[in-house]
């Protein structure tokens, strides 16, 4: 394609809108900036937590305190000032929602507008959705249908009330305060989420989903989501996110942590759509999420899915560590950057115990002036006998000032596995163009066939719903960048 | 002792023996020596905590109370009697350094006129507008806490200067003999100049002659000029009580080709940083590398291809083979920037283990910043394919026999890369012998050292 | 239909082709033959739009409209096809959406309604029956790991798909064992009709058995050298082109 058009293209893309950014005005109850001690316990008193969570906040905070924040990733992030953000916002409701009236109109629009309708007659019957506004849960749909099952899915706060025992048992199990900078600083601050339980032998009848939105000003969001999967059951949970378009860059440092037990089985699927700034590189969420399972298990099983479209900057590596005999755990990604989005994403395969199985199929676009990493670590532990790894990466670059790297490390202590890593870039060929073009398709819609194309081992990962939105998703975030 | 410790021990050195240093050395050098030494206090000897040096610990490695010998030492004896390269045809002009200093009493040397080969030291007084012009130039010592070190310390090395359109038939051999009565740090430092439209081949081996412990620490600066044509093969095959630093730096200009075999065969513990800059267009680049890595031996293949400019290619390609309790880590960098455009680079890392306990770390890392490119890399573990196992025996080839067949075909993929055809078959039989378990170490030194 | 009048093209500076003069009216079969070499996937590639090459030279005007003025897509909508030498692979896009995408944009430009879902299978079918392709072909990916005479196969059901008004077929027998090749050659005499026209490129006479040109071009270092009727095609079988060469050496 002649440089013109390349550019011509590019700026269009550059155009193109972010269009989940409106805000909505919702009374929010938040407290003032900063982080101390007394912060945490007026978080946790807000709560009405019992006294072990705020012992457990209270140890994350002061291991922060030590900490420094990470550097070795490939972003470029100015200082954060961590006195300058709210640590907790919660949209103002009744205690207690007893029936859909009781959620709040305008935060009823809100999510209408994003799609999201609270509605269960309106929901997708297949769908039960847990609405995560700001901090806090606003609403969890078809709970009561669930429990029938003895499933467990309602907000974090309200697993720490109602279900202290289990959060007690789990939480800080995958994912330690200590793991990193901001997982410690998640574990002092976080104030809600989503709590998945699943009984021994039951196949959970509908997918789960969590809808994070943030949208009050200067805050940071802070959830954490726990799963538990006893043995043999199983469980579809997705997790979408979007927030208002703001000048200023806003955090989100999240905390996900699942465990799978015996013969169970977790799909865990992520659209990740936060406000990426704008084309200037202005503004955008700051998006630190450690997430882990730990396949505890025999032939347990954990895939991670996730369509990564948002956010200024994206540093996550969703995790797997498999230590039951026979468990497996697959990760499918696709990451857009474009404009000045960055990204460092990628995952971990621990092989601890025998016979595990690990795959890994990650594809990275960038376009703009983005830059796109992926980092991944394949490790086989030293007595762990018949370990199998593949990764696949792949990078698409569209575009002639965007960047695309890789970093895979393969540590491998035992003779017998079997590890293989493959890595590509390479830039939409002009030949495929061409060959689009003369059977009357224009440039614009052949690179979104190709992106699709090349994307499409991992969307078809996920469930029908979010396959067609992480699609389209898709098809904006790159609408026509090319080169 | 701490790595506080060893860094202030060094910092000592430089400023405790910097007459002696400074003596019989050149002002140039000098003067990037004093910078060194600077840069060498900040970065220090690379540990664990450097994402570059994250597989290997070099603390204990240099936790040790080696002699430095910052004056040539008198060599006694002949090194020519006591040492010669038995490889059979393996036709070459012979150069002899001793414990990294240059060997006064070299023979004479079959090279065209114009052919410069001689000591770092001369070439630094007698051909200072050369030595100048490439000294310093292309290493990295305010990156690289072992470039900085080798730079404070280096007096001496081999020089090798090929005049434009010269073609240097017979490959250059430079062996670095280490032959000591005590423990013994040695410092070697070495500059090849390749001119426009000129061609040579330069091997550089390592035999330890004696039972010390040695840390050798060596650092290359290689220009290779348009056009120009250079191969250099790496062969490391020292004691378990060595430690091997080696780095190369080696700079391309357009259209020229450069051909790396880097084959370690033997030591405790070594390290090879190799970097490659390509600084004009349609380059190409070929980087092998094989490691044989057995009993508590550990080496660390650091590579960094930096692509600065279009339309080069750049192949890399390292294998490696661990048994017993061997470790062995690969970095392989790619770096294409910004305005390399068409550059085309490939990359892998391929290994095999043999026992319970060996270790391999590979991290193959892809940075690319232009878009119109074509890169990939792989690297894989595991063991021999069983399939291919099986087809051999079921031709009644015996399951030990049909291993070594696999496990020699495995490396001779890297072996028969080499464009000296003596040295290819040397190497060939040394690895089958090696692998058969035959020997090992290699026997071809005139001195065994009974290792 | 198509008029060709002096039409120069070069690559990177170099001159390919080097004034090539050419008509073709409507209901018309012109074979193209010629050395390896000698330009003819330049002149398919030019006619379809290919932006490597520069058109330093000439004109070709397209049913009364400039060819050289339009984009590729242009040109295909306006009833282009170019049957690829070598077809590209496109991994991950299937078939069926790929042509979905094509058929729309080709109904779109003449202000038609897309086709709904059914409609298109339907169509699908049907074009498929009369190439005879086989129905997996189509649910894979464009090309991708398709055998040299499939590759050829699916170029020939596209174009039954897009009903062009000129087909340009560059060696689409190259590759292709006998019954392939008959198999191609019915699917373009179906489609054949007195308003539409066809260039077969060919090195052999043998597909001109089954697709009877009605003029026979000889392309030669970028000129057309000879022109006359099917017999050329028989002629240069025998003979080779080496007799053409020495009648322009005189
Ligand atoms: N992409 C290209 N880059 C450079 N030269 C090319 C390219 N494509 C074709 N050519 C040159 O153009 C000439 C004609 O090629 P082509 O049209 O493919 O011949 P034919 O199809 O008649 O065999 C040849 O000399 C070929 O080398
Ligand atoms: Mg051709």
């Amino acid at each position: 394609m002649a440089k013109e058009e390349q550019d011509k293209i590019l700026n269009e893309v550059t155009q193109s809108d972010y269009k989940y950014g409106f805000s909505s005005d919702i009374d929010t109850d938040s407290i003032a900036k900063g982080l101390s001690e007394d912060v945490i316990r007026l978080i946790s008193s807000k709560k009405n937590e019992p006294e072990f969570m705020l012992e457990f906040r209270l140890k994350a905070y002061r291991h922060w305190l030590t900490m420094k924040m990470p550097e070795w990733a490939h972003l470029d992030i100015p200082p954060i000032d961590y006195q300058d953000i709210i640590y907790y916002a919660a949209p103002v409701q009744k205690a207690k929602l007893e029936s859909m009236d009781d959620v709040d109109p305008e935060i009823r629009a809100t999510f209408d507008k994003l799609g999201i309708p609270l509605d269960e007659q309106k929901l997708l019957s297949n769908v039960a959705v847990d609405v995560v506004m700001d901090s806090s849960s606003v609403k969890t749909t078809f709970k009561e249908a669930l429990a029938e099952k003895g499933i467990i899915f309602c907000s974090f706060s309200d697993a720490v009330q109602d279900h202290p025992d289990l959060i007690q048992e789990y939480m800080g199990t995958v994912v330690p305060y200590r793991d990193n900078f901001f997982a410690a600083l998640n574990s002092a601050v976080f104030s809600d989420g989503s709590f998945v339980y699943i009984p021994k032998g039951v196949r959970c009848p509908m997918e789960l989903s969590t809808y994070f939105r943030i949208n009050a000003e200067n805050t940071g969001q802070f959830e954490r989501t726990l799963i538990i999967c006893e043995d043999e059951s199983y469980v579809s949970y997705l997790e979408g996110c979007t927030a208002p378009m703001r000048d200023e860059n806003q955090l989100h440092a999240a905390i996900v942590e699942i465990i799978v037990k015996d013969n169970a089985e977790v799909k865990y699927s992520t659209v990740q759509n936060w406000y990426p700034g704008n084309k200037d590189g202005l503004g955008g969420i700051y998006n630190f999420v450690t997430k882990r399972g730990i396949c505890e298990g025999v032939n347990a099983k954990l895939m991670w899915a996730q369509v990564e479209t948002g956010s200024a900057v994206t540093w996550k590596y969703p995790s797997t560590i498999l230590k039951g005999d026979g468990s497996s755990s697959e990760f499918y990604s696709v990451a857009v950057t474009n404009n000045h989005q960055q990204a460092d994403t990628g995952t971990k395969m621990i092989h601890i115990g025998n016979n595990t199985k690990s795959t890994i199929i990650s594809k990275g676009i960038s376009a703009g002036k983005s830059n796109n990493s992926y980092r991944g670590l394949v490790k086989v532990v030293k007595n762990c006998e018949g370990a199998r790894n593949f990764s696949q990466c792949d990078s698409l670059l569209l575009g002639d000032k965007c960047g695309a790297h890789t970093y895979p490390y393969l540590e491998v202590h035992n003779k017998s596995a079997k590890v293989e890593h493959e890595a590509t870039t390479s830039k939409i060929g002009e030949d495929q163009i061409f060959y689009c073009n003369q059977r009357g398709i224009s440039t614009e819609d052949a690179i979104g066939l190709i992106v699709n194309g090349y994307a499409k081992e991992v969307i078809n990962k996920m469930p029908m719903e979010f396959a067609v939105e992480a699609q389209k998703l898709l098809a904006i975030s790159l609408e026509g960048s090319v080169g | 002792m701490s790595i506080d410790t060893i860094n202030n021990d060094f910092a000592d050195l430089f400023e405790q023996g910097k007459s002696l240093l400074e003596d019989n050395s050149s002002k140039f050098m000098n003067t990037k020596r004093e910078e060194a030494v600077e840069y060498f206090k900040k970065l220090g000897v690379p540990t664990l905590a450097n994402e570059n040096y994250k597989y290997t610990n070099l603390v204990p490695a240099f936790d040790h109370p080696y002699t430095v010998d910052l004056q040539y030492r008198t060599v006694i004896g002949d090194l020519n009697e006591l040492f010669y390269c038995d490889v059979p045809e393996l036709d070459t002009n012979l150069v002899l350094l001793s414990n990294g200093w240059y060997y006064n009493q070299n023979r004479e040397l079959d090279i065209p006129k114009g052919v410069i080969v001689c000591s770092l030291q001369e070439a630094a007084e007698k051909h200072s507008e050369i030595f100048e012009k490439h000294y310093g130039k292309y290493a990295k010592p305010n990156e690289e806490g072992l470039v900085a070190l080798n730079t404070a310390l280096a007096k001496d090395g081999v020089f090798i200067y090929v005049p434009k359109n010269i073609v240097v038939e017979k490959p250059i051999q430079v062996i670095n003999l280490l032959r000591s009565d005590r423990d013994l740090m040695a410092t070697q430092r070495n500059l090849v100049v390749i001119e426009e439209n000129a061609q040579a081949k330069l091997i550089f081996c390592d035999h330890t002659l004696t039972h010390n412990k040695y840390l050798s620490n060596t650092v290359s600066e290689i220009n290779v000029a348009k056009n120009a044509v250079f191969d250099l093969y790496t062969l490391q095959n020292q004691h378990l009580n060595a430690t091997v630093l080696n780095s190369v730096f080696i700079r391309q200009e357009a259209n020229s080709n450069v051909l790396t075999n880097t084959l370690s065969l033997y030591g405790g513990m070594i390290r090879n940083n190799h970097y490659t800059l390509f600084d004009g267009e349609h380059c190409e680049n070929h980087t092998y590398g094989m490691y044989l890595m057995d009993r508590q031996q550990h080496v660390d293949n650091f590579t960094f291809a930096d692509h600065a400019k279009p339309n080069c290619v750049s192949n890399e390609h390292f294998k490696g083979v661990m048994d017993d309790d061997a470790t062995a880590a690969f970095t392989g960098k790619i770096h294409v920037r910004r305005d390399a455009q068409k550059t085309e680079a490939y990359q892998s890392n391929n290994n095999l283990l043999l026992s319970e306990n060996a270790v391999i770390n590979t991290k193959p890392q892809l940075i690319i910043d232009a878009d119109d490119v074509k890169c990939s890399h792989g690297a894989t573990v595991g063991q021999m394919d069983d399939d291919a196992l099986f087809y051999l025996r079921a031709r009644g080839i015996h399951e030990e026999e049909a291993r070594m067949m696999l496990m020699f075909a495995f490396a001779h993929e890297i072996i028969e890369k080499i464009r000296v055809d003596a040295l290819k078959d040397r190497i060939d039989e040394l690895v089958e012998k090696r692998l058969r378990g035959e020997i090992s170490k290699c026997n071809t030194c005139a001195i065994a050292c009974n290792q | 239909m198509l008029s060709i009048k002096n039409l120069h093209a070069s690559i990177n500076g170099k001159e390919i082709l080097k004034g090539i003069n050419l008509e073709i009216k409507p209901g018309e079969v012109h074979a193209i033959m010629g050395p390896n070499g000698a330009g003819k996937s330049t002149l398919a590639s030019v006619l379809a739009g290919r932006e490597l090459f520069e058109v330093t030279e000439g004109e070709v005007v397209f049913e009364q409209k400039d060819l050289l003025d339009l984009s590729p897509e242009a040109r295909a909508k306006e009833g282009i096809f170019l049957g690829f030498q070598y077809p590209i692979e496109i991994p991950g896009v299937s078939t069926v959406n790929f042509m979905k995408t094509a058929v729309n944009e080709h109904r779109k430009y003449k202000g038609l309604e897309p086709l709904k879902a059914a409609d298109f299978l339907k169509l699908m079918r049907d074009k498929k029956n009369l190439v005879e392709i086989d129905s997996k072909l189509t649910n894979r990916s464009v090309n991708e790991g398709f055998s040299g005479g499939e590759k050829k196969k699916n170029e020939i059901f596209q174009m039954a798909m897009l009903e062009p008004k000129l087909a340009v077929l560059d060696e689409t027998d190259s590759g292709l064992d006998i019954d392939a090749l008959r198999v191609v050659a019915n699917g373009v005499n179906k489609l054949k009709n007195a308003e539409n026209s066809t260039v077969v490129i060919t090195h052999y006479q043998r597909l001109l058995d089954y697709i009877v040109p009605d003029v026979v071009h000889v392309l030669f270092d970028g000129r057309i050298v000879k022109t006359a009727g099917k017999e050329l095609a028989l002629e240069l079988e025998e003979k080779g082109y080496d007799w053409i060469k020495e009648e322009l050496v005189k």
